[in-house]
């Protein structure tokens, strides 16, 4: 896949002189979804703002679809569509009457027969008419996102989407992000919901403190800083690893009753199998033995204390 | 050129306007009737003529500069500053509009605004006193060009403040000392020689005076001048707003 948006040695710093972001590079690939893993404060509102023009960066470049996005703003905010964060309607119109008001925002002209999909594809086809004032919180972030869209972009960026929404709400919208890479629209979303990033996204960028510090497959990143690990409940309680496991760097737990192995699935050679026979040949007796796999929230939290331990 | 951009601004803003009416278009004119009735007729009535006009004639130029600037100034202002106070300006910030495109529909609408309170005031003083207009086309020009300087002078009001306190404060402290001291109600040779030198420093006064003189050809500048000042004053206006996009001035961060 080719790139739709490449960001080169991006820089914000805010006046007070706080850097939001710091030298980032990024190439974000046509069609792909890229979920950007962050904690508050993190910069990735602020990436995806300078991309849309609302926020000017203090250094580097970004292009969209080979275009500047200072240079050539009008080919490139054309093909952008942004859902904000917060619930930022004029309150005072109706659904219809606002979409239509980003329509012509963007240049494009009216075009009733695709609004009308688009708020059917969003259930807000029966509250067309309606004032956005008396729609529920959930109801709005919709609207929010037939304002986005209602421009037909190529590129859609959504800025949490899901934060404080309900459960059916936010499997609606994971539906929708599906159904919108379908028909080939590139989808750059920001979450704390590590579980949304794993259920949706291609790739996943992870920035902290206005850093990118990694981004790849999402199934490459588990691949690479992903471990498992395999628990070994005892019998018996001991004081102390019997010499014999000291290979395997076990760690004890749960009162002496639990071994933890910790490995990499994906290598060639776990040591599982000789570990287990070296349990039994050191006379500890077997209870149970469970294993499990970090999740990208495991790997979320490690690569984010590393980066705070290390900018310390 | 992104017309269609202009037009649902424009659009949407009249329909602002729309919706709330009363506030829009029946409160500056039951404001100038009630300044007919006290300084038209229950003062003016004890007043001489100015220049051979009657003065409650003489002050209906006066009167409808005065709701001209003073809407224009906050029809303007209102408009960008609203989505700027909810968060909405995102919108208009990341689509493909220049800042031209913004002014002409933002300051378009304000201006049309104005235009049809000028012209309801207008017809209105023609129930209270015996009108002349010596040259409509220029009263019609000397009309367009103030609501669209002003709206635009209130789009950088609206564009610089932070608050709904800071956006009435330049109307409230500079805009209507300004009308008031700018010959709406006298003309300036009326004042004493000081005061006629510091009013040519207030730009109302060219105004004032430019519209009088289309109704009367009564004037206290040449109206060649009054229509360089306000010329002047929309590319000043236009420059800033110009500046204040171009930086991203209290837009963007």
């Amino acid at each position: 896949m080719s790139s739709i948006i490449s960001v080169s040695n991006l820089s914000k710093v805010y006046d007070g002189g706080f850097r939001a972001l710091n030298d980032i590079s990024l190439d974000i690939k046509s069609g792909e979804i890229l979920a950007l893993l962050g904690p508050n404060g993190a910069g990735k509102t602020t990436l995806i703002s300078v991309i849309c023009g609302i926020v000017n960066a203090s250094a580097g470049s970004v292009t969209v679809d080979g275009y500047d996005i200072v240079k050539d703003y009008r080919i490139t905010r054309s093909m952008i569509g942004l859902v904000p964060q917060e619930l930022t309607l004029s309150m005072f119109v109706s659904v219809w009457d606002t979409i239509c008001f980003s329509r012509g925002l963007f240049g494009k002209k009216p075009n009733p027969l695709y609004l009308e999909q688009l708020l059917k594809d969003l259930s807000l086809w029966d509250k067309k008419d309606n004032d956005i004032l008396t729609l529920s919180g959930g109801m709005k972030r919709r609207v929010l996102i037939a304002k986005a869209l209602s421009h037909e972009p190529s590129i859609l960026f959504l800025d949490e989407p899901t934060a404080g929404v309900d459960v059916e709400l936010r499997k609606d919208m994971w539906v929708l992000v599906e159904k919108l890479r379908q028909t080939g629209v590139t989808i750059i979303l920001t979450t704390h919901y590590i579980e949304e990033a794993e259920e949706i996204a291609d790739r996943v960028g992870v920035i902290n403190e206005g850093e990118l510090i990694v981004v790849d497959d999402k199934e490459a990143l588990k691949h690479k800083l992903g471990k498992r690990q395999m628990m070994i409940e005892l019998e018996q309680t001991i004081e102390s690893i019997p010499e014999s496991l000291w290979t395997w760097s076990l760690e004890l737990s749960g009162n002496g009753s639990r071994l933890t192995y910790t490995y990499d699935s994906y290598s060639e050679h776990t040591g599982i199998a000789e570990l287990l026979r070296a349990v039994d040949k050191s006379g500890l007796l077997l209870k149970d033995v469970n294993t499990s796999q970090s999740s990208l929230e495991d790997i979320f939290i490690g690569l984010v204390k590393v980066n705070n331990e290390g900018s310390a | 050129m992104n017309t269609q951009a202009v037009k649902v601004i424009y659009k949407y803003e009249m329909l602002r306007a729309w919706n709330t009416i009363l506030q829009s278009f029946a409160s500056p004119v039951i404001s100038t009737i009630l300044y007919f009735v006290v300084f038209g007729s229950a003062i003016g009535s004890r007043i001489e003529s100015v220049e051979g006009i009657s003065y409650g004639a003489f002050i209906v130029p006066g009167l409808i500069m005065l709701a001209l600037l003073t809407q224009s100034v906050s029809n303007a202002s209102f408009g960008i500053y609203f989505p700027r106070f909810t968060g909405t300006m995102y919108e208009t910030l990341s689509a493909p509009i220049s800042f031209i495109e913004i002014v002409l529909g933002y300051v378009g609408a304000a201006a049309t605004k104005s235009f049809i309170i000028g012209l309801i005031i207008l017809v209105t003083a023609g129930f209270f006193v015996e009108l002349k207009i010596a040259h409509p086309i220029w009263m019609l020009s000397f009309l367009i060009l103030t609501c669209i300087s002003f709206s635009l002078l209130g789009f950088i009001i609206g564009l610089w403040a932070e608050s709904f306190e800071q956006l009435q404060l330049i109307p409230l402290l500079v805009i209507t000392p300004l009308v008031f001291l700018g010959g709406s109600f006298y003309t300036i040779d009326m004042l004493p020689p000081a005061w006629q030198t510091v009013s040519l420093f207030n730009p109302v006064v060219y105004l004032v005076s430019g519209f009088r003189w289309s109704f009367y050809e009564v004037s206290d500048v040449s109206v060649e001048l009054s229509l360089l000042m306000v010329l002047l004053f929309s590319v000043i206006c236009l420059s800033i707003v110009w500046w204040m996009f171009k930086t991203g001035y209290r837009l963007k961060r």
